[in-house]
């Protein structure tokens, strides 16, 4: 029962790093996508969850990023145009050491991408240029290895894009294939660099013009396109904490806050369709798994297809590294809240579970 | 006293003081070049079961305040709150109160989380309602305490008529059979006070709480019992004895009141049976020194409460009030109050041995010596689970 345990207290720095961030103009709220809802004010306590609840809430402000606003926080970059007319997307990312908490009053030294977990969800279209300046003001060599098609330069994995503190690096490639990807520190040790925080999503959407069969659903996924207008969009990215650092995680959540959605509902309108952008990173366990109440989905593993890889789902597993993009409506359904959560019973008690709050 | 008396009684604490404020303000540990992690520790002392789920006491003695930030039970978040609220400074304690549908005799498994993400195990081996204070139940445990403790040591005493019919060397056989039964009680209450001393918040210590206990009580019985100048011997023998026997019997109704408590005495019936069987060689062992006195009834009644009603009242105190670092302290005492009757015992057998015209170590002695081992350790089966 008396088991010695040292804290870690190496990360008082952060507060530090965090000035740093915030006069690099990183970290820190992005502003959220205009049509998205405001996910505040949304029940602060469904009882449906029973007593079955973490005790408090997580202190978003300092930990400098809200995953009601991580949903569709998306990162376009800096847009420009290379001379032979090639759509160029410039991004700083810094990766910063950070005590972050991840569920109420429990804190993770947590490595980060610009201060948060997940990273920025960067978004690009198919086709452009990707050029990201990648600074380590963490405390050991990290890297960005980028699920995508890009040379072997550019990999981001020891040998190939991996920085030492205080240096930095420039990854540059093509955005391909259209989907919904992600990019992870890919150093030694690999489990302990991926767990501790360094990843996040990396979505491509389809270029229309190279999709002529399937035009209008290319259209759709295309960010600030008049067909995409409609969607409710949301990233999500399945994770999970070991505390304890003991190969098991204490803590299973999305972005990163246990049970944030079940505190804070998110908002979705009854009438307009909602596409999810899931990820899995979580580590130790080989597969994690969404489950949908009262409605199906169709799939799209990897977000490579325009059409569904699956159809008519309720539920969907993912490995690790894996992903898809979810689509559904709740048209037809009644205004509620409607559950959402891993389909590992142990990873919903341990703070996987979330609400979509259906409104008029 | 003189004024130089207290001066020179001042100024070592006063300049201790200015040494340790020296050392806080200068901090000569930062030249190691380590900053020392804060170590932390969690302790469960008590477990409460009723309907409206879990209680659980917990002491803290991380080397800063600690947080306890969430608690899992069975591997699931779980509301709770905290009395009193806020974190735990080194030593303190605080009540957990967590509204769980624990199920009946199952085995729950309680994580606490701290800030800094460190985890604290507690089991509940075997969920068991914990008795509430109602008065039936008392009697209940008061009258387990009865049966283990008081009728085994009454009807022990019964045997002093076969033992005045025995004769010198029978005698000797009686005392040298006390002596083995109190080597038996000295290693088992020492065994039982360590394993309570481990159960214990670290900042109690409390395999040297106990060993300390022993020893301080050892000494302080010894000087009592020899305060004229002579060892005790006949009713302030057999006194010493009954008072060393009560405390083992404490520290067994202590075993039992707890583990009935915990849901854990499995045998039940044949555990309080098996106590009565073990605890009737103590009855013996008080009788032996009185076998030539006369005695009034009112002394036997006396000796056979003092022997036997520790272990109504360790019952009690385990069912309703465990807190193992007083118990291990306890266990402690009871340990030194053994050794003590054990060095007097010895010393009377040798002296009676002598004036009888034998010697201390004898055929009579030692077998009785060694029955009185073995009786223990055999009648002892029946109690281990």
């Amino acid at each position: 029962m008396k088991l010695p345990m040292f804290n870690r207290r190496g990360f008082l720095k952060s507060g530090f790093w965090g000035a740093v961030g915030s006069l690099l103009g990183l970290g820190g709220h992005a502003t959220a996508d205009s049509k998205s809802y405001s996910m505040h004010g949304g029940m602060s306590e469904p009882t449906s969850s029973g007593g079955m609840m973490t005790v408090g809430e997580v202190d978003h402000a300092r930990n400098g990023f809200d995953p009601s606003i991580v949903l569709s926080d998306w990162d376009t970059g800096k847009v420009g145009r290379l001379p032979n007319g090639q759509p160029l997307r410039e991004y700083t990312i810094v990766a910063l050491d950070k005590e972050v908490e991840i569920a109420p009053g429990v804190f993770f030294p947590a490595w980060t991408y610009n201060g948060r977990v997940p990273g920025p969800s960067l978004r690009a279209m198919e086709g452009d240029r990707i050029r990201i300046r990648f600074i380590n003001q963490g405390s050991h060599t990290h890297t960005m290895h980028f699920h995508g098609i890009h040379s072997a330069r550019m990999d981001g994995i020891p040998g190939a894009g991996e920085v030492a503190p205080g240096e930095s690096f420039t990854y540059e490639f093509d955005a391909l294939p259209f989907g919904c990807h992600l990019y992870h520190c890919h150093s030694v040790p690999l489990k302990r660099h991926i767990h501790k925080g360094l990843y996040g999503a990396f979505i491509v959407d389809p270029d229309p013009s190279r999709h002529p069969e399937h035009a209008d659903v290319a259209r759709s996924r295309v960010l600030g396109s008049e067909e995409n207008q409609p969607w409710q969009e949301f990233v999500m990215v399945m994770n999970g904490f070991d505390t304890n650092f003991d190969e098991e995680n204490e803590v299973y959540a999305v972005n990163t806050v246990a049970h944030a959605y079940a505190n804070h509902p998110i908002r979705i309108a009854r009438e307009r369709p909602v596409r999810v952008y899931l990820v899995n990173v979580t580590e130790f366990d080989p597969v994690n798994s969404l489950h949908l109440h009262a409605n199906f989905f169709d799939y799209y593993d990897h977000g490579t297809t325009l059409t569904p890889t699956l159809r008519t789902v309720d539920t969907v597993i993912q490995c690790q590294g894996q992903r898809g993009i979810l689509e559904f409506s709740f048209a037809d359904h009644e205004p509620g809240l409607y559950m959402f959560h891993a389909h590992q019973s142990e990873f919903v008690e341990l703070g996987w579970m979330g609400f979509f709050e259906v409104v008029e | 006293m003189s004024a130089r008396f207290w001066s020179s009684l001042l100024l070592p604490v006063v300049l201790l003081g200015v040494a340790i404020a020296t050392f806080l303000v200068t901090e000569p540990l930062s030249l190691l070049g380590v900053s020392p992690p804060p170590i932390e520790q969690l302790t469960v002392e008590r477990t409460v079961l009723d309907e409206e789920g879990i209680d659980l006491k917990v002491r803290a003695t991380g080397s800063e305040p600690m947080h306890i930030a969430q608690v899992l039970v069975d591997g699931a978040y779980w509301r709770f709150t905290q009395e009193p609220a806020g974190a735990l400074g080194r030593g303190t304690s605080a009540w957990i109160h967590l509204p769980y549908p624990w199920v009946e005799d199952e085995l729950h498994e309680i994580t606490f989380i701290t800030n800094t993400g460190a985890t604290f195990d507690h089991t509940i081996e075997v969920a068991e309602a914990t008795p509430q204070a109602s008065a039936a139940q008392f009697i209940g445990y008061g009258l387990l305490g009865l049966y283990v403790g008081v009728l085994p040591v009454a009807l022990g005493i019964l045997f002093r008529p076969a033992l005045q019919q025995s004769g010198p060397r029978g005698f000797e056989f009686a005392l040298a059979l006390t002596l083995g039964l109190l080597v038996f009680l000295l290693v088992d209450t020492l065994e039982e006070g360590l394993e309570l001393g481990d159960q214990a918040a670290s900042i109690f210590q409390g395999h040297a709480l106990v060993w300390l206990a022993a020893l301080v009580a050892f000494v302080a019985l010894m000087a009592v019992g020899r305060r004229h100048r002579e060892p005790p011997r006949g009713l302030a023998l057999a006194s010493y004895l009954a008072l060393g026997i009560g405390l083992h019997n404490l520290g067994e109704g202590l075993a039992i009141g707890g583990s009935f408590a915990a849901g854990s005495a499995a045998l039940g019936t044949f555990l309080v049976i098996g106590f009565t069987l073990h605890n009737l060689t103590e009855g013996i062992g008080i009788a032996a020194p009185l076998t030539r006195e006369r005695v009034r009834w009112v002394a036997w009644i006396g000796l056979i409460a003092l022997a036997g009603l520790p272990a109504v009242l360790g019952t009690w105190i385990g069912a309703y009030a465990y807190a193992p670092h007083w118990s291990a302290l306890l266990l402690g005492i009871g340990a030194g109050a053994i050794l003590q009757v054990m060095i007097e015992v010895g010393d009377f057998l040798r002296r009676t041995s002598i004036a009888s015209g034998g010697a201390m170590i004898s055929v009579a002695s030692i077998s009785g010596f060694t029955a009185g081992i073995v009786i223990m350790y055999a009648t002892a089966y029946f109690v281990q689970v």
